[in-house]
């Protein structure tokens, strides 16, 4: 139900950003292609190649089943509960991992899994002596569902969360039981997005490289992205590296292409807008599993951040903050961070709406079906072009304009706002969709157009779905270390740079304090992507 | 929202430019890596040294390590702003020479001592230090003594190493093994692979995993302890001496050919291998001089290792052999 003159600016708005980002893109990789030099003539599809490819695969598709799997029962139980004391601050916390750079992450997993960790140490009291393994596919499979079980929780609780307050108050009249509740009413909301985040969660195995190598425990643990980055940083053959890139973002395409092939249930969703009470799970047995549930999914995220946060705290903070380059790197960590999140939900809301607007059509015509798709997939498949390979590129087109460095941050932004951007298309979309549905025709039908209807009817409710979204794209780009390692760092310092040449200069303290101190930061911006959390429930 | 981010960007440009490069009458441009160029590392000492006898402005980039250096020169070619490239080591200098960007320096370096006699025209070696493997002395009391030991020795004392593919100090120790092992290094890196916790991207991790205590020995330098025992002063932390060699890593700075100022240069270069320069860097770089320095080093670096036989492979054959020798590493390391 949109005028003509809205189809047509936001089937417009896509189109740019589509041909933005394929730009972006393929400049990158026409400039690295068209760059002689003395390549060696290396064999692509070795037998080693293909069992990078089968491990890939393997590891990324058991992450995804395992992080999706422990997600959905964390996120019906979240839901069922929607106030309690601290429930705030554990979706907080589900938001932090993302923010920490992965060998953050590792340092910290180790810490309770590793040999020394808490874990070995209980086991060794209770007589073990030789300390359980975690290095190899279960070290992987750790750190994976560590990092994306609370990204799914968060993705997965925001829909149960838009489930209309008639839905609960119509299967408690019908006196329905928690099996036939998840059946109708939470399942079909569920399935709408979990393919979506299936297939999040699986580009960021597939192209995982710190976490993979740091606990695969050796080269038979390997991603693609490891052969990329050595086909370009160490044998500098752009060539090789492209190739494969193109074989990383086929293979994450049908594996996307598969998971899309799952039926989901196109559920519309009319609700008067009262307020959500949940007359369910009132039941001592259904109070005591959620409990359980919550508590786990707590402890098994909470334990490696408890670990950073007693290591950091060792560190002298306050010299630290006081360091020379502390504020020169918090500050463009910051700038970087809100420049990619502000053109990362730009651009989703561009890509959304657009798709909408065809949608809205009766019957699209084959362009318009292939742009909705084409702005589909490329949402999606921007997570699997290596940083590398854009940051490579870009940094030789831009050679020929001279100096690179005041570019760099720049680039950094966009490279980071290109990764953020299938976050926030999945924050936003079911959201907006949603929205909608229950507001269009009203809209058409009162003639509100334009700004007024942005103002009026679209601003109050999309507020948070927005910040949430920024937040995810903010933490992301704030925990990136990759992109910005391309360019020379006297140029450039970023927080997750500082925390590593901190490493690298042999204060493993300091890093732990920076660390420490980069994941407050993150919390503080969490907090700005629950904001809106209170005023909803109120309203 | 467009024009937020304009302006974000625009405030980004702000918050960096006084970080970009001032136009002075007479600039050095030196790309070197990263750790080089940090708070603790000998960059910001040695640029106001040099600059106080030059009476010039000497400019540090640093890029995150040795091969990233080479690759930036390759990839700005006869472009770039480089006047030394400093930091490449050598294993790195056949490839180095490849690029066809350098020349020689013809500068007087009689002052230079490093084992194995290292010398060549173009690249000037003003450090120096041996790999080696540092364990932690409260977990494990009877280090390896060669690397025959470290090999065959009990599986449950782990090492963490880093990836050739990815690291310098990986590489180090695939040729490490090659030297010592030759056509049996396959077999060598088989047997090796059950005492290895993990094979990190980079020296850091690995680094970080064993100060941690998560593994008690890890691939480093001869000169690791030193830090421990002059910043930290504990002398937890050793580097095992092996009887059948180290293998060293010998790093070095060159000039480029379309170096502006190519006496500025020169000499640049000459004050590496000075005592004025030399003095920086055993304590910031932790790695040993390649020439004399005006005192004698801190009682730490006379506790260190010091090996008696130095091997190196040579940097053509390393740039032959580098890529067989991988596929050789990968396939043993990975077989079940």
């Amino acid at each position: 139900m949109l005028t003509a003159a809205e189809r047509r600016r936001g089937i417009g708005a896509g189109l740019t950003v589509l041909a933005a980002v394929l730009l972006f893109v393929g400049t990158a990789v026409a400039t690295l292609l068209a760059w002689d030099g003395d390549q060696s003539a290396s064999r692509l599809f070795t037998s080693y190649t293909w069992s990078i490819l089968r491990f890939t695969l393997l590891q990324a598709a058991l992450s995804t089943l395992l992080s999706v799997a422990f997600a959905i029962p964390v996120a019906l139980a979240l839901a069922r509960r929607p106030r309690f004391a601290g429930r705030t601050w554990i979706l907080r916390l589900m938001a932090l991992p993302m923010g920490l750079p992965a060998l953050v992450g590792a340092l910290g997993l180790l810490g309770v899994w590793g040999r020394q960790g808490v874990m070995n140490g209980w086991l060794n009291t209770a007589g073990l002596e030789q300390p359980v393994s975690v290095y190899g596919l279960s070290g992987i499979l750790l750190a994976h569902t560590f990092f994306n079980i609370p990204l799914a929780v968060r993705l997965l609780l925001a829909v149960l969360e838009r489930l209309p307050a008639e839905y609960w108050l119509l299967s408690a009249s019908l006196g329905m039981k928690p099996v036939s509740i998840f059946r109708f009413v939470e399942w079909p909301a569920l399935a709408r997005v979990v393919p979506g985040v299936a297939g999040l969660v699986f580009m960021l195995c597939a192209t995982s490289f710190t976490l993979v190598l740091v606990l695969g425990g050796g080269p038979a643990a390997t991603t693609l992205e490891v052969a990329i980055y050595q086909a370009l940083r160490f044998d500098f053959d752009p060539p090789r590296a492209i190739a494969l890139a193109f074989l990383q973002i086929a293979l994450t395409a049908a594996v996307i292409a598969l998971i899309a092939l799952l039926p989901a249930a196109t559920d519309t969703v009319r609700t008067a807008g009262r307020k959500v009470l949940r007359l369910d799970g009132r039941s001592a047995a259904s109070r005591l599993w959620d409990g359980l549930i919550i508590a786990a999914a707590v402890i098994f995220v909470a334990s490696p951040l408890l670990s950073v946060l007693v290591a950091g705290l060792r560190a002298d903070l306050w010299k630290l903050v006081n360091g020379p380059r502390f504020i020169q790197a918090a500050t463009t960590s910051l700038i970087i961070a809100v420049t990619a999140g502000v053109i990362a939900v730009t651009a989703s809301l561009a890509i959304i709406t657009a798709r909408q607007a065809i949608k809205d059509r009766r019957d699209p015509n084959l362009a318009e079906r292939l742009l909705s798709i084409s702005l589909a997939g490329t949402s999606s498949l921007v997570l699997v072009v290596p940083p590398i390979i854009l940051g490579t590129g870009w940094f030789l087109v831009l050679r020929q304009l001279g100096n690179v460095a005041p570019f760099a941050p720049y680039l950094v932004a966009i490279i980071n706002a290109m990764m953020a951007l299938p976050f926030a298309v999945r924050v936003l979309e079911p959201a907006l969709q949603d929205h909608r549905h229950q507001t269009a025709r009203l809209a058409a039908a009162l003639g509100v157009t334009g700004p007024a209807k942005w103002r009026l009817i679209d601003l109050p409710v999309l507020t948070r779905p927005v910040l949430t979204a920024l937040s995810f794209a903010m933490a992301l780009s704030l925990g990136d270390l990759g992109a910005v390692a391309l360019f020379g760092s006297s140029d450039l310092v970023t927080l997750p740079w500082l925390v590593y040449s901190t490493l690298s200069s042999y204060r493993t303290n300091d890093a732990d304090g920076l660390a420490l101190i980069l994941g407050a930061i993150c919390l503080a911006l969490t907090i700005l992507g629950t904001a809106g959390q209170k005023e909803h429930k109120h309203a | 929202m467009r024009g937020i981010s304009t302006f974000l960007l625009a405030a980004t440009a702000a918050v960096l430019a006084p970080f970009a490069a001032k136009a002075q009458d007479k600039t050095l441009t030196v790309y070197t890596y990263e750790s080089f160029t940090s708070d603790w590392g000998p960059g910001p000492k040695i640029k106001a040294e040099f600059e106080k006898t030059c009476a010039c402005t000497v400019n540090l980039i640093g890029v995150a390590d040795g091969v990233a250096l080479l690759t930036r020169l390759k990839l700005e070619g006869e472009g770039s702003e480089a006047d030394i490239a400093l930091g490449l080591d050598t294993s790195l200098i056949s490839e180095a020479k490849a690029t066809g960007l350098f020349e020689a320096n013809g500068i007087e370096k009689s002052a230079v001592k490093v084992p194995g006699n290292y010398a060549d025209d173009t690249f000037l070696p003003y450090d120096y230090g041996h790999f080696a493997v540092i364990y932690d002395t409260q977990t494990i009391k009877t280090p390896p003594k060669s690397l025959k030991d470290l090999i065959e020795g009990d599986t449950s004392q782990k090492i963490a190493i880093q990836d050739p593919r990815t690291s310098t100090p990986g590489l180090g120790l695939l040729l490490w093994v090659k030297a010592v092992y030759g056509d049996k290094a396959p077999e060598a890196w088989a047997k090796l692979k059950d005492r290895v916790l993990t094979v990190t991207p980079g020296w850091s991790e690995a680094y970080g995993l064993f100060t941690k205590g998560e593994a008690p020995m890890v691939l480093s330098y001869t000169t690791s302890p030193a830090y421990h025992m002059v910043e930290e002063k504990t002398d937890r932390y050793q580097a095992a001496s092996f009887s059948d060699g180290h293998y060293i890593q010998i790093e070095v700075a060159g000039m480029l050919k379309h170096a502006k100022d190519k006496d500025l240069a020169k000499s640049f270069l000459t004050f590496l291998i000075s005592p004025a320069a030399q003095d920086i860097i055993p304590t910031t770089n932790w790695m040993m001089p390649a020439a004399a320095t005006s005192a004698p080093l801190p009682d730490a670096f006379d506790k260190l290792v010091k090996p008696a036989n130095t091997l190196l492979i040579g940097s053509d054959e390393v740039a032959k052999n580098r890529q067989a020798w991988i596929d050789e590493w990968l396939t043993a390391m990975s077989r079940k």
